[in-house]
């Protein structure tokens, strides 16, 4: 821990968090830093952080942690201002890497949910799809999950502060069993698992309570999605349930969008929402 | 009035810090009267309730959950008592006591936050918490020694903090074992002392002398204060199932503020969340709260709302004692679920998030396909309350220079801890004209 008396000599790195569409459940993982928190307050300088605190200060900024995705208008002209005032983009979660739960209208027709939720969708002025950060702007690390893991967090702040690469793992959940010593729920129990294509760094947290991983943290490094769909299939998975898995919360993260179509997609064809319009996709 | 005819204010606040979610605020004020008043939310619509139609009923624990991190268990209790509701299914008594202990969890980690990093500041007059841990470290360390506590309860019955994982339709996927739970005893009943010091902590606070004029509704459940299940009452004397509750609160599309305001139909705005919680209920709570509160000054009910963070602090004190209790009498759930057959129908589900009411209601089909959601956040209730809210302390505070209102404004929304992100699914811009 830094004693504030040397900090007044030598500035601390400001850090801004920054929030589009989403849950607060990432900037919470900040916040949950509970035995840490203080210490990092004295070690870096929080220069905007509407969460947490009413004073705010312009920029630049050594550190913007961005979380959510890119669903309006102006929130896609507001990610360039920070992208221009931050030197180091990390964005933070699923809906910023990947475009979110929220990104499940990027299959829908345009329009679609606006009139579902609202008795006026003319009010509406948001864009038709749900776009991860990097659409949008240069990012100089996407940090994954839903919610982000919260020591993978402070690796990330620690090796940016320090000027190295963060050490996070681009292989698969599976790793994570191994190394806790928890059955294979595929191959004991032929459950529906993403485990094998799916980035750890939860601790595999689902198989352990006996729940196949659903793929929060979307896909690893490399992955071979259609080999694990097939398998799950001819193990007694129905198709939709297997595109339902893989679109959730990482739907449109490129790999996983894919096999979720090539699955059928996660709603039945002939599934119509209320008012007639088309439901999930 | 300090200020003569044809004065006029504009209070603005572009993005209100120290909430869940992003919004705005704006005052006018022309003559010593305040003109308009208008609660802003610039979060963007997510789409939930057109997301969820034509998924399986059992994705709606987790997908809901991420409306809100916060609160991430009352969305997954909600939709869990609605599907069960729709498919008939009542659950365990050891699952639902579990889901309680979780839920303890979960009002625990929320209300400490709430307390000691967004709304102590306010009356203390600093920033955020790390000025007040600069003054005061001793309490903002106590705090987070708290909020620890309840992610430790959440992490291990839900298997994580943020979105537990171990929450399905009909209970969970594993049951913690014993000693697990065993080991929750020491931190809880550490956590209750600090809480019971938060009640103490804050009854030393100033208030700001502010009586409002609220309808609460809050559940009821009989010989106990309500969390994961009851009947939805009112300070009015109704007394209602979750399906008649959800037939008679009416949410309304408005043009210039696309915010959907819940009103009970035909009538003024009301008020869920603590304060409507403790004047429904302050009866049922356990000895050790109950008594705090006396000693803090609360008597069966509470109608100023900057005094919401000591009945909070209550409330913490009320979710330690109960998740100790629960610890004690904990028995495994086994099987840790019942199996949950879908059937055609509609289900409703409320619960009591931290902030106040959540209800969830589903239609269905025979394959268990989502037909149809509807999704009704504490803060869409409250949104209208906390404008009449902004009126009165504004009424009052005509005296405070610009700088001091604003900051007051501020507080007077905290007061109600609104989730943005929670009410943001059905919200978008709403811009006011001055």
């Amino acid at each position: 821990m830094t004693a504030p008396t040397e900090t007044t000599t030598r500035p601390r790195p400001s850090l801004a968090v920054w929030k589009f569409a989403s849950c607060d459940g990432c900037q919470l993982t900040l916040l949950d830093c509970e035995d840490d928190l203080l210490a990092l307050t004295e070690t870096v300088d929080i220069a905007h952080f509407t969460e947490m605190s009413r004073s705010t200060t312009a920029g630049p900024y050594d550190v913007s942690l961005v979380e959510g995705s890119i669903t309006t208008p102006a929130d896609a002209e507001r990610i360039v201002e920070i992208r221009a005032r931050s030197v180091v983009v990390v964005t933070i979660g699923a809906c910023a890497t990947a475009g979110g739960i929220q990104g499940l209208r990027n299959f829908a027709a345009s329009g679609a949910y606006a009139s579902t939720v609202y008795a006026h969708p003319e009010y509406i002025d948001a864009l038709d799809t749900s776009a991860p950060i990097s659409a949008h702007i240069d990012v100089d690390y996407e940090l994954h999950g839903c919610p982000i893991d919260q020591g993978q967090l402070l690796e990330v702040l620690t090796a940016t502060l320090a000027g190295r690469t963060p050490v996070i793992p681009g292989h698969p959940v599976c790793h994570e069993c191994k190394s806790r010593g928890t059955v294979c729920l595929v191959v004991a129990e032929s459950r529906a698992c993403l485990g094998p294509v799916t980035r750890a760094g939860c601790g595999a947290l689902c198989p352990a309570v006996g729940r196949g991983c659903f793929g929060c943290f979307g896909p690893a490094d490399t992955t071979n999605t259609g080999s694990l769909a097939s398998h799950l299939v001819d193990a007694g998975t129905a198709p939709v349930d297997v595109s339902r898995l893989f679109a959730t919360f990482n739907a449109s993260a490129p790999a996983f969008a894919k096999e979720a179509a090539a699955q059928g997609g996660p709603v039945s064809v002939s599934r119509t929402g209320p008012d007639g319009h088309e439901g999930g996709r | 009035m300090t200020h003569g005819s044809g004065v006029r204010r504009t209070i603005g606040v572009e993005g209100i810090s120290r909430v869940e979610g992003e919004g705005s605020l704006r005052v006018e004020v022309r003559d010593g009267t305040v003109t308009d008043v208008a609660l802003d939310i610039f979060e963007p619509p997510r789409y939930f309730e057109a997301l969820l139609v034509g998924r399986h009923f059992t994705e709606a624990p987790d997908i809901t959950a991420r409306i809100c991190g916060i609160c991430p268990v009352a969305y997954q209790m909600s939709a869990c008592a609605a599907m069960e509701d729709a498919c008939g299914v009542a659950v365990d008594r050891r699952v639902q006591s579990l889901r309680r202990l979780l839920y303890c969890g979960e009002w625990i980690q929320s209300h400490a936050l709430h307390i000691y990093l967004l709304h102590a500041p306010d009356f203390l007059g600093c920033a955020d918490a790390v000025e007040l841990a600069e003054r005061d470290r001793g309490a903002v360390e106590r705090g987070l020694d708290i909020k620890r506590t309840g992610n430790l309860v959440m992490s291990t019955v839900g298997g994580r903090a943020v979105h537990p994982v171990n929450v399905k339709v009909g209970g969970f996927y594993r049951a913690p074992d014993r000693d697990a739970v065993a080991a929750l005893r020491e931190p809880l009943a550490r956590a209750r002392d600090d809480a019971l010091a938060t009640v103490t902590w804050v009854s030393g606070f100033d208030f700001p002398d502010v009586v409002g004029d609220y309808r609460f509704v809050a559940l009821r459940d009989p010989g106990r204060y309500p969390i994961e299940v009851g009947r939805p009452a009112s300070s009015e004397g109704l007394d209602l199932s979750p399906a008649e509750f959800a037939d008679l609160a009416v949410e309304e599309h408005v043009e210039h503020s696309t915010a959907l305001h819940a009103r009970l139909a035909g009538r003024d705005p009301y008020l869920t969340g603590p304060l409507a919680r403790f004047a429904l209920n302050a009866g049922v709570l356990p000895p050790v709260a109950f008594e705090a509160a006396a000693a803090a000054g609360l008597g069966q009910g509470c109608s100023n709302p900057f005094q919401s963070i000591l009945v909070r602090s209550v409330e913490l004190v009320f979710a330690c004692d109960e998740a100790l209790a629960l610890v004690e009498a904990y028995e495994p759930p086994d099987p840790p679920a019942t199996e949950v057959m879908p059937r055609p129908g509609v289900g409703t589900g409320v619960t009591e998030a931290p902030r106040g009411l959540l209800l969830h209601q589903y239609e269905i089909d025979a394959d268990g396909t989502i037909v149809k959601a509807r999704i009704m956040p504490p803060t869409s209730q409250n949104q209208l309350t906390i404008e009449a809210d902004l009126r009165r302390v504004v009424e009052r505070g005509l005296d405070l220079d610009d700088a001091d209102l604003q900051w007051r404004c501020e507080q007077t929304v905290r007061n109600h801890d609104p989730c943005i992100s929670c009410a943001a699914h059905f919200l978008d811009v709403s811009v006011v004209t001055t």
